[in-house]
């Protein structure tokens, strides 16, 4: 049992500052990418088109890190290994983060903060609309996860506020899905992770009925 | 010039009765058989001036990448030219991969020496060509266009190569041809994207002969003073600068003439999204992409915006082709 207690004792220690660190590694290494181009150090080191690159690194992050909030429950019930779920909410606020981000680069790097360029953008291009709905579900979400907002709301208001994680990440993959030519790769994958996130979820769900049923 | 076939019944018999590589195998037989030595023998039926080239040693292919000699034209942009680096390595290319970079990681495994077009359908002059017949490497000219990606972006590319017409012209489309269709070479060994099942292969693109009869229309073989690139479609590629890239077929292997409008590639895999016309057109906004603006690469710093133009600036060279039909519908 030595073991497991040097687990848990690093699981308060150092989990939380390991996974803001592990958070912040893509926005460092795209700022180091900007620096580079933009210093000349590099002036190639984002390709050719790097208002694509970047928003499409942001969003894929945002997607990822989605996930990897999705994921931390199934996890933790698989591993038992209970320190997880103290990290769920600070990945979840980061993959809001990234959204924003995201979106920021999208207004700026191509859409040049042109207001009738974005409604045009936002009426015609169904996958822009999702995306949005996407982001706007995050904001209060993003909004309530510290601990005083957790009190002030009650533990069941709060749950039933953040069941909302479901649909926006089903609209953040199929934002994802609908964006490119061809479906295929990244996006693919992004929504078969989902699909098997949610099922686990509804797995689970069943069997907890049943065993109440059984009861 | 015009085009004269060799006057021959036993060849044309052969021409007609077999298959268009048979026929290009009996053909070689044939000329060997009747005395012609030397490549310029072995090309066959081909145009008087690529002979002439031949003797002067210049009808030669240019290797992907080799010195091209071209003279000035009078199609120039105005704005700076893309970086050479950056027409090599961003390419669209699926045969070869979907991402941007896979194309010019893996394309360059495709042999491209002794290119030849197999030329079919409508015409009167059907029969497998070595591409040095077709296209005469010492008359090339050098047209520096805008290209338009439906993806949003553009580029401004320095091609090299020859009118598309008067090679058409020269392959004798019969009189009920009404359009021409590209077909790239599908290479199974060397393109590694063939899997990925969202287009169909080969890779179509066609236009119809009003079309192909703009002096815009261009046969492109080199760019940036240098025989193509294989990821940006060596020998031999189409370049319809008032239509959306994705109208130039690359590496051509097969020109086919017919009656009726051809299937092409993008056309059918989503025709709500991408029409035959395709022209560059900033009044029809597409699903994905406004096609209002687009962002110019190639020319460092800041991706500049730039606002897109009717026929990709060729309005006054092509608006004529289209003057009763309805752009949006038609699109």
């Amino acid at each position: 049992m030595a073991g497991n207690a040097a687990l848990r004792a690093f699981g308060r220690l150092w989990l939380k500052p390991l996974t803001l660190l592990a958070l912040a590694l893509p926005f460092i290494f795209l700022a180091w990418q900007w620096i580079q181009v933009l210093t000349g150090i590099d002036p190639r080191a984002m390709g050719t088109d790097f208002v694509a690159y970047t928003h499409h690194f942001l969003g894929d992050t945002a997607i990822r890190v989605l996930l990897i909030t999705l994921a931390i429950t199934p996890l933790r019930d698989l591993t038992g290994w209970a320190p997880l779920a103290l990290v769920r909410r600070r990945i979840g606020v980061a993959a809001f983060i990234y959204s924003a981000l995201h979106m920021i680069a999208y207004l700026w790097l191509d859409q040049n903060w042109d207001l009738a360029l974005l409604w045009e953008d936002m009426v015609l291009r169904t996958y822009i609309m999702l995306g949005m709905l996407a982001l706007v579900l995050m904001l209060p979400l993003a909004l309530t996860s510290t601990n005083g907002m957790i009190r002030r709301l009650g533990r069941k208001a709060w749950d039933r506020l953040h069941w909302l994680i479901y649909p926006l990440a089903v609209l953040a993959v199929a934002h994802n899905l609908l964006m490119v030519k061809v479906i295929y790769g990244a996006p693919l994958v992004h929504a078969v992770i989902l699909a098997a996130l949610l099922a686990w979820r509804i797995w689970k769900l069943a069997a907890g009925q049943r065993a109440t049923a059984r009861a | 010039m015009e085009l004269t076939f060799r006057r021959n019944e036993a060849y044309q018999a052969l021409r007609s009765e077999m298959t268009p590589h048979e026929s290009y195998i009996r053909r070689r037989e044939f000329l060997a058989a009747a005395g012609f030595t030397g490549a310029a023998g072995l090309l066959g039926g081909l145009p008087a001036h690529a002979q002439t080239a031949s003797a002067q040693g210049a009808a030669v292919q240019i290797a992907p990448g080799g010195a091209m000699k071209a003279r000035t034209s009078a199609y120039t942009v105005a704005d700076p030219t893309a970086a050479e680096q950056d027409f090599t390595s961003y390419c669209n290319f699926y045969e070869f991969g979907m991402d941007k970079d896979d194309p010019p990681r893996n394309a360059g495994k495709m042999n491209v020496a002794n290119w030849k077009v197999t030329v079919e359908g409508e015409t009167d002059a059907p029969g497998v060509y070595d591409l040095t017949s077709l296209i005469d490497y010492a008359a090339l000219e050098e047209r520096v266009y805008r290209h338009r990606c439906v993806e949003r972006w553009s580029m401004v590319v320095p091609w090299i190569g020859v009118p598309m017409w008067p090679v058409l012209n020269r392959l004798k489309p019969k009189p009920e041809a009404r359009y021409v269709q590209f077909l790239t070479r599908l290479d199974p060994s060397s393109m590694v994207g063939l899997g990925f099942g969202g287009l169909d292969w080969p890779y179509s693109e066609a236009l119809h002969l009003n079309e192909a009869r703009n002096d815009l229309a261009f046969l492109a073989v080199g760019a940036y003073g240098k025989g193509l690139k294989q990821q940006n479609g060596a020998p031999i590629r189409t370049v319809v600068p008032w239509k959306y890239g994705y109208k130039g077929a690359k590496s051509v292997s097969t020109i086919r003439f017919t009656t009726s409008q051809p299937p092409t590639a993008w056309n059918t895999a989503n025709p709500s999204e991408y029409g035959f016309l395709s022209n560059v057109n900033p009044n029809r906004s597409h699903p994905r992409w406004s096609q209002t603006m687009e962002r110019v690469l190639g020319v460092g710093g800041f991706n500049p915006q730039r606002r897109t133009e009717m026929f990709n600036g060729y309005e006054s060279q092509v608006a004529y082709l289209y003057k009763d039909i309805d752009l949006i519908k038609f699109h």
